[in-house]
């Protein structure tokens, strides 16, 4: 939790240049619109926490937003009465997904950054291909209403996060530490790595479905709504000081910056910087944090011996 | 632990202090004038929001275009798609063949709904035409390198007449040089800079679009009132040309552009950027768009926040005309129609009938006011749907655009 500090810091201090520049941030109602907008980025920060943990990473992430975003819009078509059985569709083709990554990853031994680079072109290509390149239908008032009112989308934010910090505490959590900090070790002391693996990337296939119903439901229906969404979330766990390689790193850190990463954009709109600069901001965050995170190595394995 | 922290923050917060050190050319107006704003409205050179004019602006073609929007067209009232504004026609003679025809297309992409409207229009049109015994259509899927090649085959496939809707202006007009020579070629949409097409067809253009929806905003919004500007993205001139004719119209105006800021056409990051505008300005008494497809997303921002929808440019997607309606706004939809996918095949077969054409067929660019609103909202038409098919009268109408 010590390498979690300095994101909260940060975090802080954005959260305060934003409220310099804009007042309106410090009332309920402007609050809750930022935390509404930060939203799907946590909660995609925290499925991608658990697969970067345990040692992989999940690219596929952006495409299946967009994939159950459009899903959504063609099969529910404006129809009210189709907003339930919709939902759980999603959910399912969300931990579909996340089960056949961990499967391919573990099963196969294919590389996950192949695995999730290969669903990520496949699933952008069969949405292209279903839709041909511009969605089409409409999403009910009924399934909009989570990702549009602010106080939906804050309460399945506080309850994916209390669900993070639960799976984190129990025996999964510390499994899927050690496998990604040491798998061999971890088979030997008994862990089933592979499983715990598996269950990762089906909790980063959740996490894309809760965030596409967000989005969804807080813009409508656009075939770019998952573009790059997958970058921003590792960002966000790399943000929040958790290795990539796994191992190392806490939920509450990875969450903690996706609200760094939204502050910081909220921050350059507010002063007029928008669009490609988001994305060079984004590059400079990954490579520095990682370079960061590099240099404190060696100060790390000493203190043990001081102890 | 503390250089980690030192490091990050340093970061962070380097990033945004330079950002801010940016001057505030082009894309936005700098937020640290906006408590100013609304004191200096009156006094203040409305000009100072609008930035520097777009690169892309050409006087003679803004006079032409303004001036076009007046202009009765000539052709059948009831068929704007064969209509055409101030004709010089070309005789086509030599290119007269006896049918029956094989026509081709090289389409730009299916990428969007107005490309989606407009695909199925054309199909639909060759369709209505006994005499068009084949039709070969290639998408380019929005890459020039694909449209080049896929024009190279088009001409081994033994067309009678090439169609084509470049992706990019200058990167296509060789390939579509290399094709004149051969058949006769038809282009539409976007341009080329090469005047070796039998004919070029487009509505009347970009400025006229532009200066539609800032005159709107103009005659409606008092003055004083915040204009936000909303625009896809920079660099492209189709819609460079709609954006310069909003600026000379805003700069001439009393009104305040607080804001010119790109959306990339997404419609979350659209309601993301009108929030935070909402939030910094506590109202906007316009926004303008230089394409209507976010515009619903654009007017939710403004519902969510609670305040009421101010005057909108929007376009003539039906989404936006039914929240037009439903919300009783003040609204004005310019269009691109997608009629004009209607008329290239029509161009075609009166080229090889040795029929004389337009060099430039200039197509009427209607708008949509509160008088016409309800002719174009189709309530069972799909919301994405471009009210300016054109199609209505056609045999697969409304099930082959998806409506009911």
């Amino acid at each position: 939790m010590k390498r979690a500090i300095p994101i909260f810091v940060v975090l802080a201090g954005l959260l305060v240049a934003i409220a310099a520049a804009n007042p309106f941030f410090l009332e309920p109602a402007g609050f809750l619109a930022f935390l509404k907008r930060v939203a799907p980025l946590a909660i995609l920060a925290a499925g991608q926490y658990f697969v970067i943990v345990s040692g992989e990473f999940d690219l596929s992430v952006g495409s299946l937003v967009t994939v159950e975003v459009v899903v959504a819009a063609r099969l529910i078509d404006g129809d009210e009465a189709m907003t339930w059985p919709v939902l759980i569709l999603l959910v399912v083709i969300g931990l579909l997904v996340g089960l056949v990554n961990g499967l391919v990853t573990t099963k196969l031994r294919v590389p996950s950054f192949i695995t999730t680079l290969g669903a990520m072109l496949i699933l952008s290509g069969a949405v292209f291909l279903w839709t041909g390149g511009a969605p089409r239908g409409a999403l009910s008032q009924g399934f909009r209403v989570f990702g549009r009112e602010g106080v939906w989308a804050v309460a399945i934010l506080v309850v994916v996060v209390v669900a993070a910090v639960l799976l984190m505490r129990a025996d999964f959590g510390r499994t899927l530490v050690a496998a990604g900090d040491n798998e061999k070790a971890a088979r030997l002391s008994g862990v089933r790595v592979d499983r715990v693996r598996v269950f990762a990337f089906v909790l980063s296939g959740l996490s894309a479905a809760i965030a596409g119903i967000l989005l969804g439901g807080f813009a409508g229906v656009s075939a770019q709504v998952g573009q790059s969404l997958e970058f921003q979330a590792i960002t966000a766990v790399v943000l929040g000081g958790v290795v990539l390689g796994g191992g190392r790193g806490h939920v509450i850190a990875a969450i903690a910056g996706a609200f760094t990463l939204e502050a910081l954009f909220t921050l350059l709109n507010l002063h007029g910087i928008s669009g490609a600069l988001e994305y060079a901001v984004q590059g400079v965050i990954i490579i520095a944090a990682v370079a960061v995170g590099g240099l404190r190595l060696p100060a790390l394995r000493l203190s043990p011996s001081k102890a | 632990m503390r250089r980690l922290l030192v490091a990050v923050a340093a970061l962070a917060l380097a990033a945004a202090g330079c950002a801010s050190d940016l001057p505030p050319t082009g894309a936005s107006a700098d937020p640290s004038a906006a408590p100013a704003t609304s004191a200096a409205a009156s006094s203040a050179p409305a000009s100072a929001g609008t930035g520097a004019q777009s690169d892309f602006f050409v006087q003679a073609d803004y006079d032409t275009q303004l001036a076009m929007r007046s202009q009765t067209a000539e052709g059948p009232a009831d068929k704007p798609w064969e209509q055409a504004i101030a004709p010089q026609m070309v005789d086509t003679a030599k290119y007269k063949k006896d049918g029956p025809y094989h026509l081709c297309f090289s389409n730009a992409a299916v990428n969007n709904p107005w490309r989606q409207v407009g695909w199925t229009t054309m199909q639909e049109e060759v369709a209505l035409h006994k005499e068009i015994k084949e039709f070969t259509a290639l998408d380019a899927e929005g890459k020039d390198d694909k449209q080049i090649s896929d024009i190279a085959d088009l001409q081994a496939k033994g067309c009678d007449a090439l169609i084509i809707s470049p992706n990019t202006t200058a990167t296509l007009t060789p390939a579509v040089t290399g094709a004149c020579p051969e058949v006769p070629v038809i282009v539409f949409d976007r341009g080329v800079e090469t005047d070796c097409p039998v004919t070029f067809i487009k509505p009347i253009g970009g400025y006229a679009f532009g200066a539609d929806g800032a005159e709107f905003l103009i005659e409606k919004v008092p003055a004083g009132g915040k204009i936000l500007a909303l625009r896809i993205l920079p660099g492209v001139d189709v819609l460079e040309t709609r954006w310069s004719a909003a600026k000379v119209a805003f700069d001439k105006s009393q009104l305040q552009v607080v804001g010119v800021e790109f959306t990339d056409g997404d419609a979350a990051k659209t309601k993301s950027i009108v929030s935070d505008y909402i939030a910094r300005h506590g109202t906007i008494d316009g926004v303008w768009m230089d394409a209507g497809a976010t515009a619903v997303a654009a007017i939710e921002a403004f519902e969510d926040a609670g305040v009421p929808v101010p005057a909108f440019v929007g376009e003539d997607q039906q989404d936006f005309l039914q929240k037009w309606k439903d919300g009783n706004l003040t609204a004005v939809a310019p269009t691109y129609p997608t009629y004009q996918w209607r008329t290239p095949i029509i161009a075609a077969l009166k080229i090889l009938k040795g029929e004389e054409v337009p060099k430039m067929w200039n197509l009427p660019q209607p708008k949509i006011t509160q008088d016409s609103l309800g002719t174009y909202l189709q309530p069972n038409m799909p919301l994405l749907h471009y009210a300016l098919c054109g199609c209505e009268s056609m045999p697969g109408f409304p099930g082959k655009w998806g409506g009911k």
